[in-house]
Formats: structure tokens, C-alpha cells, sequence
């Protein structure tokens, strides 16, 4: 849930601040809002997670209430109200994946990782999560990645290990 | 082979760029309808084709279009829905990943013919692959001046920009898409007014799905007619199906409306059979919304004629021994699968994704998920059936949007077909928690009905 009280004060840097101003030219006079998830996922690709005072700061960008931009931050799954891994494993978890082997691969990852689902690795590496059909059924089991959404379809315990391996190289 | 429109040139190397899309004929729809035809033209070509929503309701899109308000100086929108979520469905990713011209060429010619100088893809954020790709593509034509100001000089514009969603199944709902795109939560709107009406910032606007606004192209190469000849009865045209679960070849397949379901799931061509030489055991023929049937049902209707893939045959016999065709998410289970579990997984599923607009769906999901955990866990009795049965009932029918019904005909078909595999699960609590109930008597060929003489 998202608590108003944890402010994590956060500077927006004119790259951001210049893309934010692409997005919102997109929209016509007068409906800058539409501009809000769009600014939401920059703001997560930039931090890995959405502090609220970013999202007070999207509201004065957007020149809207804070409340209209906490109502849709914690209506949409995908931004994260709290800080996750660098790397953001989330898993499929629905039906069609789950008939090729999604749960085998969520239960592997709490092994592999030693966290649950939620929590963040000691070295603030990776976190995992269980998410809603991610439209790749036929290519299941799969997960993706954020913030790029890098995607790993016909997953095994070997090829999440090795994908683990990876990115522990990589950084 | 059968034909192919859409996926004609899917494995051409490089196709995901202008240069190639070009070269394989590509953007010759977007010539011929602005320079050639009134926009009132290619709304009667749409309407002659008979193409029917491709995400999962069917209704006629030239008539959509044609429904389209259009008062003076009054802005008019097109927004295409590439919100793409149904578990299942998977088509419209692939398209927008190979061939993504394809959709930016049915977009402009589309958008023309609603009179739309201003159009948005709204995509599921997750796809963000797709959401880069699709920014390129539309750089591309924009630099090759197939978008922007005056397209081929025909003093048409043309303005294409792509969405983020931000996690919600329910933004697949026309008017819940809307909301979000206005940068709300996405609650579904009270229907009327229509979009065709009031959609976007209050102005008239189309929503279509990515495959029904790809399949304008050949439709204006073509004309309408042609578009026609393809197909069976009021299902023309060809349908992208995901295939998905437990089968040799899962993926992506463009099939002629009025193929037999047998041959899409056991031909080389298709599916190619169930995978590990296991027997079907049941299949969702539309995206986990529709109703789970059997196998002896999936193949054959219940007078014992071959089921089609078309909108009409996999209806047939409405709910008691039918489906739908939906957004073409078709879903095998093989033998060792349990019906129970999934339809848990699928009542989880609908209640996360409820908006919690309405109580009958914000309350049933929640309990239909319980009540099914606790019979798939071994704590179910037998009351529990009749009341998910109960609960499903109260539901369906009862919402602003369909994610109500959409999570009630699930539960109601596992159990007008299952019933023993959840009266199992409760009678043998322990013995289920470690096997299956299997195929049972699900795919026995169902006998012919008896003909019976007229009097």
C-alpha cells in the first residue's frame, strides 16, 4: 500500500524533465493528464520504483492534484511503490503458463534467490514477483524484466539459473 | 495452405521495416484510399467485408464505423486497443512485433476514413518491446511522409502516437481504455453514452482491436467483396488464433474462418497434436473468458457435425454444449490436467484484475476464488459447488463492463461439464492433492442425436 509519509526526495534532470515534455505534447490543449502513465513509466525507468515525492512532483509537472496521481499509481500494477532488486523478475502466473510449468519456475526462483515473492536479495540484485497473463501464452513459461521488459519465454530451472548467472555477471 | 492476409509475408527477412513492408506492397491501401476513395467509400468497403471485431466481440466493425458522431468542428478519435490481456491471446504482440507496418498502414487509412486527424495505439505497458517498436515504425513512415502534414499530398493529416498502459486487464475495455488513456484508474464508463458518441475527451471515437484494424489493408486492396468470399457464412475473412497449453507447435496462426477445429489442433500445418503424445482433454476456444468444454465437445458439435473456427459453430448450442470464437485464444489441456486448478487460476486471475466498480463483481471474484481454492486444497464440500454456481449467477449480467460475465462463464461451464472432477476433488480431498482426476469420460465420441421422425 502506498504510505504518503515515505518521501524519498528525488531531482528530475532535464533529460527527464525533456522527455516528459515530449510525452506531453502528444495530447491537445487542455488534457495534459492523459500524459500521466506515460510520465509514471519514465519516472520508474529512471528510479527503478515511484517514491511519492516524484509522484507529488509529476502532479505539479501536470499541474494536477497529488491524489489523481496516487489514485492511478496504485491502480495500475506496474509501478512499483516501493524499491525492488536492480533487476525486477515477474513471473507469469496464469493459466496457460501454469500448464506448462509457471509454478515449478516461481517455486525455483524463491529456492534460487533465498527471498520471497516481494522481498529484495541482500545485494540488492533481484526481486521476484508472480504477475497477470503477460500475453505470451503460447511461449510459457515466461517472465520478463523491468525496467526495459526484457522478455524469457520456454523457461526452464536451467535457463533461469543461467539467466541469473548472467545478470549477477553483468553487474 | 490456406490463405494468408495478414501473416502473407511474416517470414520475409527485414519485413519490420518500411523499406521491405514497402517492397512486398505495402502502404499501396494507404495510396488507394486517400487518393482514390471518399472516406465514405471505404466505410462501405469495411461493411461490405463483413469483418467482425477481431478482440473478442465480434460486432461488426464497418457498422462500429458507421455509428461514428460527426458534429461540426468536433475533434473525432481513433484509438486502437493493443491492450491485449485475455489469457490466451497472444496475437496481436506477434503482429506488432513482426509486422508492425501493418498496423500503422490499416491506422492511417482507418483513421481517414473516421475522419480522425489525431489517433492513439494504446499498448499494455508491459510490452514495451512493442511500444519501442512501434515508435520506430511510426518514425520510419512519418520520415517517409506516410504520417504528418498533407500525406501524398492529398491534404490529409495525420497525427499516430502510442500509449503506455500500466497493468490492467480491464483497460481492454473500450471505455475502461479510454479512462486510462485520459490518465485516470481505469474504471469502465456506464454505456450509453457510446464512444461512438462521447469517447475521448468527450468526442466521438472508434476503439478497435490491433487485428481488425491490420485486416482493413487487404480489405481496401482488395475490396470488401473479395474480403468476403473468404471465410464461412457471417464469419468472412481470415482470424489470427494464439494456440496455447499443451500442444506440439503452440503459437501464432492465421486460419480461413470455417476450419475445423480438429484439423487446427491435430494437423502439421497448426498444432500439430497434443505434445507428449498425451489425449486432449478440454479446451478453451476463445481466451480464458469463454467457456472451458470438453474434448468430445471441442471437436464435434453435440449432433455429432464437425465443430468449425468460426463465430457461429463454436456458439453453436449456446452455453449448454458451445463456446465462442472471442479474441481466438485457444487453450488445450491435455489428459493430466486438472480443471479444477485452473479454474482456481482463472478466478484468481479475475479478481485481481476487478476494477472494483461494481459489488457483484468485486465481491463474486473474490468469493469464487476462495470457494475454489478450498475444493482444489481438499477442503470443499459439496454445498460449495452449488454456491460458486450460485455466486457465478449473481454475477454474470450484473456489471457495467463484461469482466463480470467474463469471470462467471469459466466457473459456470467448469461445472455444468466437470461437475464429477469437482465432486472428486471433495470426496477424495487426499487423494487429490497428489493426483489428478485425468481424462475420464470427456473425450468419448458423443453419439449421434437419434433423428427422430417428423409427425
Amino acid at each position: 500500500m502506498l504510505k504518503v509519509e515515505e518521501q524519498t526526495p528525488v531531482a528530475f534532470s532535464s533529460e527527464l524533465l525533456a522527455k516528459f515534455d515530449d510525452v506531453k505534447s502528444r495530447y491537445p490543449e487542455g488534457k495534459q493528464k492523459s500524459a500521466l502513465l506515460p510520465l509514471l513509466h519514465l519516472v520508474q525507468a529512471e528510479f527503478l520504483w515511484v517514491p511519492t515525492s516524484a509522484m507529488d512532483k509529476i502532479a505539479e509537472y501536470l499541474n494536477i492534484q497529488p491524489i489523481e496521481v496516487y489514485e492511478v499509481a496504485t491502480f495500475y500494477t506496474m509501478y512499483f511503490l516501493k524499491p525492488q532488486g536492480k533487476y525486477a523478475l515477474e513471473v507469469c502466473r496464469t493459466g496457460p503458463c501454469c500448464l506448462v510449468g509457471a509454478e515449478k519456475i516461481l517455486s525455483h526462483l524463491e529456492n534460487k534467490l533465498g527471498v520471497k515473492e516481494g522481498e529484495v536479495t541482500a545485494d540488492g540484485l533481484f526481486s521476484f514477483r508472480g504477475v497477470e497473463c503477460l500475453a505470451a501464452c503460447g511461449y510459457g513459461p515466461v517472465l520478463q524484466i523491468s525496467p526495459e521488459y526484457t522478455f524469457y519465454e520456454n523457461l526452464t530451472e536451467a535457463s533461469v539459473d543461467k539467466l541469473i548467472e548472467d545478470l549477477k555477471n553483468k553487474s | 495452405m490456406s490463405r494468408k492476409l495478414l501473416l502473407e509475408h511474416i517470414n520475409v527477412p527485414g519485413i519490420n521495416t518500411l523499406e521491405v513492408y514497402r517492397q512486398k506492397g505495402g502502404y499501396r491501401a494507404v495510396e488507394k484510399a486517400l487518393k482514390t476513395l471518399t472516406p465514405e467509400e471505404i466505410v462501405e468497403e469495411v461493411k461490405k467485408s463483413g469483418l467482425r471485431g477481431r478482440g473478442g466481440a465480434g460486432f461488426p466493425t464497418g457498422m462500429k464505423w458507421s455509428f461514428l458522431a460527426k458534429p461540426e468542428g468536433v475533434a473525432r478519435y481513433l484509438v486502437c486497443n493493443a491492450d491485449e490481456s485475455e489469457p490466451g491471446t497472444f496475437k496481436d504482440r506477434y503482429l506488432m512485433t513482426y509486422i508492425p507496418h501493418a498496423l500503422i498502414e490499416g491506422m492511417i487509412v482507418s483513421s481517414f476514413a473516421l475522419g480522425a486527424k489525431v489517433s492513439y495505439i494504446y499498448v499494455r505497458g508491459e510490452m514495451m518491446p512493442q511500444i519501442r517498436i512501434l515508435e520506430k515504425a511510426i518514425a520510419e513512415a512519418k520520415a517517409a511522409g506516410w504520417l504528418g502534414k498533407n500525406i501524398l499530398g492529398t491534404g490529409y493529416d495525420l497525427e499516430l502516437y502510442v500509449q503506455p498502459g500500466g497493468g490492467a486487464y480491464i483497460c481492454g475495455e473500450e471505455t475502461a481504455l479510454l479512462e486510462s488513456l485520459e490518465g485516470k484508474r481505469g474504471n469502465p464508463r456506464i454505456k450509453p453514452p457510446f464512444p461512438a458518441i462521447a469517447g475521448l475527451y468527450g468526442c466521438p471515437t472508434v476503439v478497435n482491436n490491433v487485428e481488425s484494424i491490420a485486416a482493413v489493408v487487404p480489405i481496401i486492396n482488395d475490396g470488401g467483396d473479395e474480403y468476403a468470399k473468404i471465410g464461412i457464412g457471417r464469419s468472412t475473412g481470415t482470424k489470427l488464433i494464439s494456440a496455447s497449453g499443451n500442444l506440439v507447435k503452440p503459437g501464432v496462426y492465421e486460419i480461413e474462418l470455417g476450419l475445423p477445429v480438429e484439423e487446427f489442433i491435430y494437423s502439421d500445418e497448426y498444432c500439430g497434436g497434443i505434445a507428449n503424445g498425451k489425449r486432449l482433454k478440454a479446451t478453451v476456444a476463445g481466451g480464458s473468458s469463454v467457456p472451458v468444454l470438453p474434448a468430445n465437445l471441442t471437436l464435434k458439435l453435440a449432433n455429432g457435425e464437425p465443430r468449425l473456427m468460426s463465430y457461429e459453430s463454436l456458439s453453436e448450442g449456446g452455453f449448454a454444449t458451445g463456446t465462442m470464437l472471442g479474441s481466438g485464444g485457444f487453450i488445450a489441456f491435455d489428459e493430466d490436467q486438472c480443471i479444477v486448478r485452473n479454474t482456481w487460476n482463472f478466478s484468481r486471475f479475475y479478481h485481481h484484475e476487478s476494477c472494483g466498480q461494481c459489488s457483484p463483481c468485486r465481491e463474486g471474484t473474490g468469493w469464487m476464488e476462495k470457494v475454489l481454492h478450498k475444493i482444489e486444497h481438499g477442503h470443499g464440500t459439496m454445498e460449495d459447488v452449488d454456491l460458486l454456481w450460485d455466486i457465478q449467477r449473481k454475477i454474470e449480467g450484473n456489471t457495467i463492463c463484461p469482466l463480470g460475465d467474463a469471470a462467471a462463464w469459466p466457473v459456470a461451464s467448469a461445472i455444468r461439464h466437470f461437475r464429477d472432477e469437482f465432486e472428486w476433488h471433495i470426496k477424495e480431498p487426499v487423494k487429490s492433492q497428489s493426483q489428478n482426476y485425468g481424462i475420464a469420460n470427456y473425450a468419448t465420441p458423443i453419439e449421434k442425436a437419434p433423428v427422430t421422425e417428423e409427425k
